[in-house]
């Protein structure tokens, strides 16, 4: 039941990296890139956890929260870029 | 070793300990400086002393204390009777040399400076003929050329001096090159690189295929040292130099460094037909050149330069002719060339010191003014002309003797002839040193009215003077003793051939050619007037032209060559490293071919694929779109992440969080830097370039991929496996990539930090000088701002940042703490703890953030480097190797027993090394908005609720 579970969240995540790739490669705006970065960056977070399922240890789990905690900060970077053009006022 | 061997490494490193001390001293008076540079010369030459009377008895005394044994480099001393010669003439004329520039330097030139080079020479001086090893010989050569080039341009303000100095460096440090080659060639053939076994081996040195090489390389570090034709011409030009410097290499040591050397191999080199071809000839082609040239020198100082190239010949000729006796009077002529010639430099600087000049032409007469420098001044030079009662006829005799006797390819005539002609002009320039300056009418448009100097000056002269004449009348009694033990020394042990140091030795052909030499010389000297009119219509060519020539040529060359490779443009020398490293690896690539794979591919699940997908997506679209500037950021990050990803997925999970964190911060710092800088690249070179450049990129691509798979498919063993094996047991943690960076390659992580903290504050002062340049000015009146949105700190950024602080700090330290054992470290924690710092930065502002801020980021770096740098050094206390790692466990009641390793203190300071670059780095670049004129917000934020916003025109800080 659970490999079914995985097998399936893995191709949605799966599919949803790819679409986010689409969003960045083709825009059309600045915002549409970052916003699909961050979501990348969040549905990497998810396939850790999972992969981290699939093998039954915790390791993948903290490293999921280690990308979480960092992550964002690119993004907020990313958009007080595009805003304000100085990130840090 | 014997008890007084232990004293030669001390001889040898006085000088150099000594040559700290008369820059300090100068502040106490220039009679202080002077003593205290006189101070190790006496100590070192007491202990000579102590040790010459077991030499003179045969002894050869060695010391030795091991330095690279690997290399074959040791720092062996040993002292024979030639060593004992030399290092009494360094120390002895170093010693008179001190006492005569107290009295000759004025005021202006910095003495301590003075002494402190003459002691770094001194001590360099020492080394050569003290050193029993070949390579540490050779290291003591080089620094006679570079103390050298300081004495020689000690005036700087001269162009005469520095550019003598560089010519002297150039010629004699070139040979010095030679001589490197050929000394090791030597100690190929050998086996060994000491001296002492090199001596005794000298059957298989001549016999062997590599004699040849080895002898002229060896040949040419010597001649150019000791100033031989064709390379004579730098020492007239380093007379530019002060008249004790002139005194002190030119007669002693420095040019006779060279002659030591082929006195030092006589027994491992000499008694071929190429050495006594090449060196014999080499020396009398010089003798006579130099003693023409010096006949027609105005200039006294040249006039003994060139004398001292043509006495220097006259000794190579002498140790060419590969007889024992010649070696011996060789031995003989040093000492007694030495004498006269310290005396006369000295002498010529006295007159030059008195009466403001040193052209001949303008002096003479000087005999009832300066009567006593005109008694030293004619000593010496009736001396330097080989008249009897003075030591210098002895030794010419002898020479004439050995050369009456020595045939030269085939013809009896040749040497003995050409010696005369030498022997004639050296009488002829020594005459008129003395008729020319002392004898004639006194006259009375001198620069300056001469009288004797002060008996200071004039001591040091009088005591060579007086020696002169005691080895001249008593030479048996005074030198026999050392000539004999010295002269032994040269010809490597063995029996003594027959001499006898007399003034008579009966009707010899030698006498003969004495005669003709002394009546030829006056009669030289009587057609001076007509003959230097002759020299003077006739061309020459002028040794400093081609000198000049020369080097411009080489320069420009190697300028072409370097410009050729490297012109300025980034791609152009990526292009050439890239290629030449590509084709060295298809090189190597075809020379063995290629193992079956030894390993079957893993699988690839589908979701790797799609990072993998985005991956390459992502790198291919960062070339097509890198123009725009922000959307190559955007993609880096993706490129970023998927390698974060990958990371983790192949149990790398310390790689992965580095990764993350560098990459946050690095589009952090390309963020700031792309606010100032243009948002589009424009397109600067052609289709055909950007193809070339493509193929190559393509290439190296390719071929770095192919590699890693190559390596992927097969076993190979590397280092890994150790680091895996010992991590544990040798470094006290489990984690293997901290125990590799902090214990294994604890080296290289504590270069690095060093090497980022530069890297950081080199950022801070190159922002700090764009600021205060004309750039600031322009940065004043940009206009940056792309003011979208006007809420430049959002309520709920600033919120949310404040309360991740602590937790992202806990998370910092928690890594830095487990790092030892778990996916951590130093360095992550730094990265980590930077960003937590940097979100409060871009969510409240700088000012904010900045008021919060209590320890200086220069500071925090410092700390680092340097609490690293203890816990290396603390591994010595216990008596191990920089930066040997110590653990243990500890047990305190309330928690669990835990870890301690010294390598986590070591960790710390990479963590605050870390920490204070990167901090400081995003911290300068961000400096340039304040700047730029922009506003920094006194509240935290811009829409707080009760308060009005108020703004402050952006400070410094």
């Amino acid at each position: 039941m659970i490999t079914g579970a995985l097998v399936f969240a893995f191709a949605c995540y799966g599919l949803g990296l790819l679409f986010n790739l689409w969003r960045i490669a083709t825009g059309p705006d600045a915002a549409d890139r970052i916003l699909a970065l961050d979501t990348m960056v969040i549905n990497v977070i998810a396939l850790l956890i999972l992969y981290g399922i699939w093998r039954g240890t915790a390791v993948y789990y903290e490293a999921s929260m280690l990308v979480a905690m960092v992550g964002f900060v690119s993004t907020v970077a990313y958009a007080r870029f595009v805003l304000r053009g100085d990130i840090i006022e | 070793m014997s008890d007084g061997a232990s004293l030669l490494p001390i001889i040898a490193i006085l000088p150099f300990l000594g040559a700290l001390v008369p820059g300090l001293m100068i502040r106490a008076g220039r009679t202080a400086c002077a003593t205290f540079t006189a101070i190790p010369t006496i100590l070192a030459l007491t202990m000579l002393i102590v040790l010459a009377p077991s030499v003179m008895r045969g002894e050869v005394l060695q010391a030795e204390i091991a330095w690279l044994p690997q290399l074959g480099l040791s720092a062996a001393f040993f002292l024979d009777g030639l060593g004992l010669l030399f290092a009494g003439m360094i120390l002895g004329v170093g010693l008179l040399i001190t006492l005569y520039a107290r009295f000759y330097l004025s005021g202006e030139d910095p003495m301590g400076q003075f002494y402190t080079y003459l002691l770094l020479f001194q001590g360099a001086m020492l080394g050569i003929v003290l050193s029993d090893n070949i390579l540490l010989l050779l290291i003591f050569w080089e620094l006679t050329s570079l103390s050298s080039f300081l004495l020689i341009g000690y005036w700087k303000h001269l162009p005469e001096g520095r550019q003598g100095a560089r010519m002297a460096l150039a010629v004699t440090g070139g040979g010095g090159l030679a001589m490197i080659g050929g000394m090791l060639i030597l100690g190929h053939i050998v086996g060994s690189y000491n001296l002492t076994d090199i001596l005794t081996q000298g059957e298989a040195i001549r016999a062997s295929e590599w004699y040849l090489p080895a002898l002229i390389l060896i040949l040419l570090g010597a001649f150019t040292k000791s100033a031989q034709f064709p390379f004579h011409f730098w020492l007239p030009h380093a007379m530019a130099a002060p008249t004790p410097v002139s005194a002190y290499l030119h007669s002693a040591t420095m040019v006779k460094a060279g002659v030591f050397l082929m006195a030092r191999m006589w027994p491992a080199l000499a008694g071929t037909e190429a050495w006594f071809y090449i060196v014999t000839t080499t020396g009398l082609i010089t003798m006579v050149l130099g003693a023409l040239i010096a006949l027609f020198k105005d200039d006294l100082k040249a006039l003994l330069a060139f004398s001292t190239v043509s006495h220097l010949g006259l000794l190579t000729m002498l140790l060419g002719m590969g007889t024992k006796l010649a070696a011996v009077v060789a031995v003989f002529h040093i000492i007694n060339h030495l004498t006269f010639k310290a005396a006369l430099f000295m002498t010529a600087g006295i007159i030059d010191h008195e009466t403001h000049t040193r052209d001949i032409k303008r002096l003479g007469g000087l005999r009832h003014l300066m009567p006593v420098t005109f008694v030293i001044g004619t000593v010496g030079a009736l001396s330097m002309a080989g008249i009897p009662l003075f030591n210098g006829f002895l030794s010419k005799e002898m020479m004439l003797e050995e050369a009456a006797h020595t045939v030269w390819a085939g013809s009896v005539w040749a040497v003995p002839v050409l010696a005369t002609l030498g022997a004639l002009l050296s009488v002829a320039y020594s005459l008129r040193f003395i008729a020319h300056v002392f004898l004639g009418p006194v006259r009375d448009d001198y620069p300056a009215k001469p009288h004797d100097p002060p008996f200071g000056m004039w001591a040091a002269p009088a005591l060579l003077v007086a020696m002169v004449v005691v080895i001249g009348v008593l030479p048996a009694a005074v030198v026999g003793p050392l000539v004999a033990v010295a002269g032994g020394a040269v010809i490597g042990g063995g029996e003594m051939p027959y001499y006898s140091l007399k003034i008579w030795h009966g009707v010899t052909p030698a006498l003969y050619m004495s005669g003709i030499a002394v009546a030829g010389g006056l009669l030289l000297l009587a057609l001076h007037r007509v003959l230097d009119r002759i020299w003077l219509a006739v061309p020459r060519p002028e040794a400093k032209v081609i000198f000049d020539a020369l080097v411009s040529w080489v320069a420009a060359l190697s300028r072409r060559i370097t410009e050729s490779a490297h012109n300025g443009a980034v791609s152009r020398y990526l292009a050439i490293l890239t290629v030449a490293t590509v084709a060295l690896g298809y090189v190597a690539w075809r020379g063995s071919g290629l193992s079956a794979p030894t390993r079957a591919p893993l699988p690839v699940p589908p979701v790797v694929a799609v990072g993998w997908v985005l991956l390459i997506v992502a790198t291919i679209s960062v070339v097509t779109m890198h123009r725009s500037r922000f959307r190559a950021l955007v993609l880096i990050g993706v490129i970023g992440l998927m390698i974060s990803a990958g990371f983790v997925y192949l149990s790398a999970p310390d790689l992965a969080l580095t990764q993350i964190s560098v990459e946050t911060v690095t589009i952090m710092l390309l963020l700031l830097a792309l606010h100032f800088l243009p948002k589009t690249t424009p397109r600067e070179s052609g289709a055909g370039l950007r193809l070339r450049d493509a193929a190559i990129a393509v290439a190296a691509g390719g071929a770095v991929a192919g590699l890693a798979y190559a390596f992927m498919l097969r076993d190979t063993s590397s280092i890994s496996d150790y680091h895996l094996a010992n991590s544990y047991e040798g470094g006290g943690g489990t984690n293997v990539v901290n125990v590799i960076l902090v214990d294994f390659r604890g080296y290289d992580t504590y270069g690095e930090i060093i090497v980022l903290g530069i890297a950081g504050l080199i950022i801070f002062a190159l922002v700090e000088t764009l600021l205060t340049g004309p750039a600031a000015r322009r940065l004043r009146n940009a206009d940056l701002s792309r003011n979208i949105s006007r809420d430049r700190h959002p309520l709920m950024m600033v919120v949310a940042t404040r309360v991740m602080m602590p937790i992202a700090v806990m998370v910092g330290v928690y890594i830095f703490l487990r790092g030892h054992n778990q996916p951590g470290g130093g360095f992550v924690a730094g990265l980590v703890i930077s960003i937590a710092l940097l979100m409060q930065y871009m969510a409240s502002g700088f000012a904010w953030t900045q008021a919060r801020k209590r320890i200086e980021y220069h500071a925090m770096i410092g700390w680092g480097v340097v609490i690293a740098g203890l816990t290396g050094a603390a591994a010595w206390l216990a008596g191990a190797p920089f930066l040997t790692s110590a653990f243990g466990y500890i047990h305190l009641p309330p928690i669990e027993e835990f870890e301690l390793a010294s390598a986590m203190a070591f960790d710390l300071g990479v963590f605050l090394t870390v920490l204070g670059a990167v901090m400081l780095m995003l911290f300068s670049l961000s400096r340039l908005a304040r700047h730029a004129g922009e506003s920094v917000n006194i509240e935290p934020m811009d829409y707080d609720p009760s308060k009005r916003v108020e703004t402050a025109e952006g400070g410094d800080r």
